[in-house]
């Protein structure tokens, strides 16, 4: 079944030497992610939806800007030390990033992969450390329930019912300072290299549906997954984390029964968590979990990298899926693309007295 | 990679299997009775303006024009979505609900002034219904012009 999902020929994994680091991260959300299950692990959870500002784009604006400044602050630099910020979120013409960065001194590179913006945005900075043409590169991605609900669905206040499979796009922010070279932070403290990557290709399994982003978004995910492990001659138990972004409930459980009937291989519980499904709580309402270009890099640099020592974390994949459509497409009869891009982390650091390895 | 037919087929089929149910029977007496009590309310609205001495006909302009007005109203405080959530069309069928479509546009497009925002969106959800509902009212009355007599 389903034989053309993670074909040898879709193009390779790249490798990297891990000269890549992720020296700070921070987070920011709004208060209804902030009242979820991982709450605490935020670094700034917004009193409301605005900020303070006079629309939803502005307050969403502002996130990005405060989570990229709270990212520099934790590495005691500012944002013009960066060479490079890759920054996308989910609105048209990436108005979020592009005024963002209008506040900021740094080259701006604008990304679009709907929610796979944020590991196509590590993988890029990671590249560019890598080969020596940025020293610091910062990754930047945004999204906010009230912008997107108005851009990809019906006004906030309209009476109409979300049917379950439907999910609830994140509000916050998260910024990542990528940094050449080796630790500079104590010795004890958490750390992670990027090692290699696996850009996904456009896969569409004509599921038309706007509300059911995560069926669209399996078959890439399988596809990406596939090719990642086959290319690297891994097994997902070498991973002590796949974190996939937002395939919530139905999304999570049709990718896992893609790569078991394409390939016979099986995802466990354990080890293969999604973003979508750890941020918000069943008492939310929010159908089948979250959504956003922000959903998996909030819980990524909240609950996962904070809790990286319990959860005793060496090898992560961070797997994040995008669905490619626009209104104005779906409205012409076309059916949601989507793509997903893998990341693969190695942490140091995590373990007690661990000394972090130079390469 | 656009997927083959067979593929296409066989997806459609596992996510039909996976699919989450729709509590439907939950959904319809929900609808059933929020739609309901909007009604009987209407109903009490209407006895209330009979009592003041309107006609049945005279008192349905005041008593839409109060619907209308309490519908606006809650989705302005932010209640009638929730509303909307919880009784789907329980609490859109109903005029109430109309008012919610025309206003909720207009609260969401607010930030884009009262001539790109306000004016253009307001009828972005119920603009369908005015075309449609003008057209069909059109083409009944032209019918009945010609063969009413009969």
């Amino acid at each position: 079944m389903f034989p053309a999902l993670g074909s040898a020929e879709a193009g390779s994994t790249i490798q990297l030497r891990g000269r890549c680091r992720i020296a700070s991260l921070a987070s920011v959300v709004g208060p209804m992610e902030g009242r979820g299950p991982l709450g605490e692990f935020f670094d700034l959870v917004t009193e409301d939806d605005l900020l303070g500002q006079s629309s939803w784009e502005k307050a969403e604006r502002e996130m990005l800007l405060q989570s990229i400044r709270i990212a520099c602050q934790k590495a005691d630099l500012t944002p013009d030390d960066a060479q490079m910020l890759l920054a996308g979120d989910l609105l048209n013409q990436l108005i979020t990033s592009g005024y963002a960065a209008r506040s900021l001194d740094v080259p701006y590179l604008g990304l679009y992969s709907a929610c796979a913006t944020f590991v196509e945005s590590l993988f890029l900075g990671a590249v560019l450390v890598e080969g020596g043409f940025c020293e610091r590169v910062i990754c930047a991605t945004s999204s906010h329930h009230n912008t997107a609900e108005r851009q990809y669905r019906l006004p906030t206040e309209f009476a109409a019912q979300r049917p379950p499979e439907a999910q609830w796009t994140v509000t916050g922010a998260a910024a990542f300072l990528l940094c050449d070279g080796g630790p500079t932070q104590a010795a004890d403290e958490v750390q992670a290299r990027v090692m290699a990557a696996t850009m996904g290709r456009v896969v569409d399994y004509s599921v038309s549906d706007t509300y059911d982003l995560g069926s669209a978004m399996a078959p890439a995910a399988a596809d990406t997954l596939i090719r990642h492990l086959s290319n690297t001659g891994q097994d997902p138990e070498d991973f002590d984390l796949i974190l996939t972004g937002d395939l919530g409930k139905l999304g999570s459980r049709l990718t896992r029964q893609l790569i078991q009937k394409s390939r016979g291989i099986k995802l466990s519980r354990g080890n293969c968590w999604d973003a979508g499904r750890l941020i918000y709580s069943s008492e939310q309402k929010v159908q089948a979990g979250g959504s956003g270009c922000a959903c998996q890099p909030v819980t990524f640099a909240g609950y996962i990298w904070k809790m990286a020592k319990e959860l005793d974390l060496q090898q992560v994949l961070l797997l994040g899926t995008g669905a490619l459509h626009s209104p104005v497409a779906c409205q012409q009869g076309e059916s949601i693309p989507a793509v997903a891009h893998a990341v693969e982390l190695h942490f140091a650091g995590v373990q007690a007295g661990e000394k972090p390895s130079i390469t | 990679m656009q997927a083959g037919y067979d593929e296409i087929q066989q997806y459609r089929k596992m996510r039909q299997k996976n699919a989450p149910p729709t509590p439907l029977f939950a959904n319809l007496l929900k609808a059933f009775f929020v739609g309901g009590a909007i009604c009987a309310f209407g109903q009490l609205v209407l006895n209330i303006y009979r009592g003041m001495g309107f006609t049945v006909a005279e008192a349905t302009v005041p008593l839409a024009g109060t619907m209308v007005f309490l519908g606006a109203l809650f989705t302005g405080f932010g209640w009638y979505d929730e509303l909307g959530e919880f009784a789907g069309m329980g609490a859109a069928l109903p005029i109430t609900g109309f008012a919610n479509a025309i206003v909720s546009p207009a609260m969401e497009f607010k930030r884009e002034g009262l001539v790109q925002g306000v004016g253009k969106h307001m009828f972005e959800v119920a603009g369908p219904v005015f075309v449609y509902g003008l057209t069909v009212s059109f083409v009944i009355g032209v019918v009945r012009y010609f063969f009413g007599a009969y």
